[in-house]
């Protein structure tokens, strides 16, 4: 027994050292499964705050930009107003097509990141919101991440530039659908697998999401076909996709709720 | 005693809200960012308790976890720092580590980067092999360690230059 003091005393800082490097490992490996990292997010009431008051400053900075953007999408959305038979843009979402069961909530990014390998983005909506987990965020221009921690007042979102990140699409011209991660390469492309070698996939191709999640409508705009090779196998495609976002000046977000989610889950469930 | 205190309070904080708000947000290049926080591991007093700095150094790295999203990544690299400090002083001060004399405004320049410089890379390769999590990627995690460790080294260097403060003569 004194052995075993006299070893713990001797040893003091090296044990700490060993405790305090494996809780730091335990959040790490929490951290990159999906979902999973409970306590340590920047949606609380500290890190939220700073943030938010950071924000205040720094959005002058990009007004001309957004304002830009902004009335680009004034822009597409009067021109379908006054023409309703005009073609849609392929860099515009059509809320009237996904018919009701989705519901808007418009937000605004108050930290932006996309220079790590699993980058999440804080954005100024919360509970106070309605935002729920698994809910999606989509800009004026396509695809963004899906809501993952929520407080009051802010709520992270798991970028598209997460190597956790999985979401369901499509060719917009055929409905073969395949899986988007990301190979934490360059935040303008994204990966696009499983798409079935049968596909006609040309260079340049619109990608849209699938619907197939409860997550995302159908026909969100995700990007164009940038390159495409078959994988080893040769039964399926590995397309890179240039994002229509530009992931690294992002200011005003879109987030879907699916209030048609939960009667989609229990009918899967019962198939189960 | 109290003016180490306070000192050590205001370096954590300062250092803390520069690194989230600033040091996170340059992207140059597009991915490269220093980690100034590790001056305050860096400059923490020699003569303090060895568990003092390894727990402080848990504590700013998770802070930072928190700020910016990385699970427990730059905790875990800043207690292995703190943890390996007192052989990375002995290295680059000799002679002067051993009398527990260690005064970083007093020590010569060249002798300060090179104990950054150690600091600095080991930090940062632990750093990125946690943020990568994934040994095939060793090349990627290499290139970022080399690039941000230049960019942190230039700034902590530059840092404790302006803000030391030399000794009337």
């Amino acid at each position: 027994m004194q052995q075993i003091v006299n070893f713990i005393i001797r040893n003091k800082s090296f044990l700490l050292f060993l405790l305090l490097f494996l809780v730091s490992l335990g959040f790490t490996i929490q951290s990159h499964s999906f979902h999973k990292s409970k306590f340590i997010n920047s949606a609380n009431f500290l890190t939220g705050g700073v943030f938010n008051m950071s924000n205040t400053v720094s959005d002058y900075f990009g007004l001309k930009k957004q304002n830009k953007l902004l009335q680009e999408e004034n822009n597409t959305l009067k021109s379908l107003l006054y023409n309703v038979k005009t073609e849609n843009d392929t860099a515009f979402i059509d809320s009237t097509r996904f018919n009701k069961p989705y519901r808007f909530i418009p937000g605004q990014i108050i930290r932006n990141s996309y220079s790590k390998t699993n980058n999440v983005i804080l954005i100024n909506k919360g509970k106070n919101d309605s935002l729920k987990q698994d809910f999606g965020v989509i800009t004026s221009k396509g695809i963004l991440g899906i809501v993952d921690k929520t407080s009051a007042d802010n709520a992270t979102v798991l970028s598209v530039l997460n190597t956790t990140t999985r979401i369901s699409a499509q060719l917009k011209k055929t409905n073969h659908f395949g899986t988007i991660s990301w190979d934490a390469k360059s935040p303008k492309y994204i990966q696009l697998t499983e798409i079935p070698q049968i596909a006609p996939v040309v260079i340049g191709d619109t990608i849209i999401t699938s619907g197939r999640s409860a997550i995302f409508p159908k026909g969100v705009p995700v990007g164009t076909v940038a390159k495409f090779n078959l994988d080893t196998a040769e039964n399926y495609y590995e397309i890179t996709v240039k994002l229509f976002n530009d992931m690294t000046n992002l200011e005003h977000v879109y987030v879907i709720e699916n209030t048609n989610k939960n009667i989609l889950k229990n009918l899967l469930n019962r198939n189960d | 005693m109290t003016n180490i205190l306070s000192v050590n309070t205001v370096r954590f904080v300062v250092l803390l809200l520069l690194q989230v708000l600033i040091f996170s947000n340059i992207n140059f290049l597009g991915y490269i960012n220093p980690h100034v926080y590790i001056l305050f591991i860096l400059l923490f007093p020699v003569k303090n308790n060895r568990m003092t700095i390894i727990f402080l150094s848990f504590l700013i790295g998770l802070s930072i976890d928190m700020f910016l999203d990385t699970g427990g990544i730059n905790a875990g690299a800043s207690v292995l720092i703190a943890y390996i400090r007192p052989a990375a002083l002995k290295f680059s001060f000799g002679a002067l580590y051993d009398h527990q004399s260690i005064n970083f405004n007093t020590t010569e320049l060249g002798q300060n980067i090179t104990y950054i410089s150690i600091l600095t890379v080991i930090h940062h390769f632990t750093y990125f092999t946690l943020e990568t999590f994934n040994f095939s990627k060793i090349l990627l995690i290499l290139q970022n360690t080399l690039y941000s460790s230049i960019f942190t080294i230039l700034l902590c260097v530059l840092i404790t230059i302006i803000f030391s403060r030399k000794k009337k003569k």
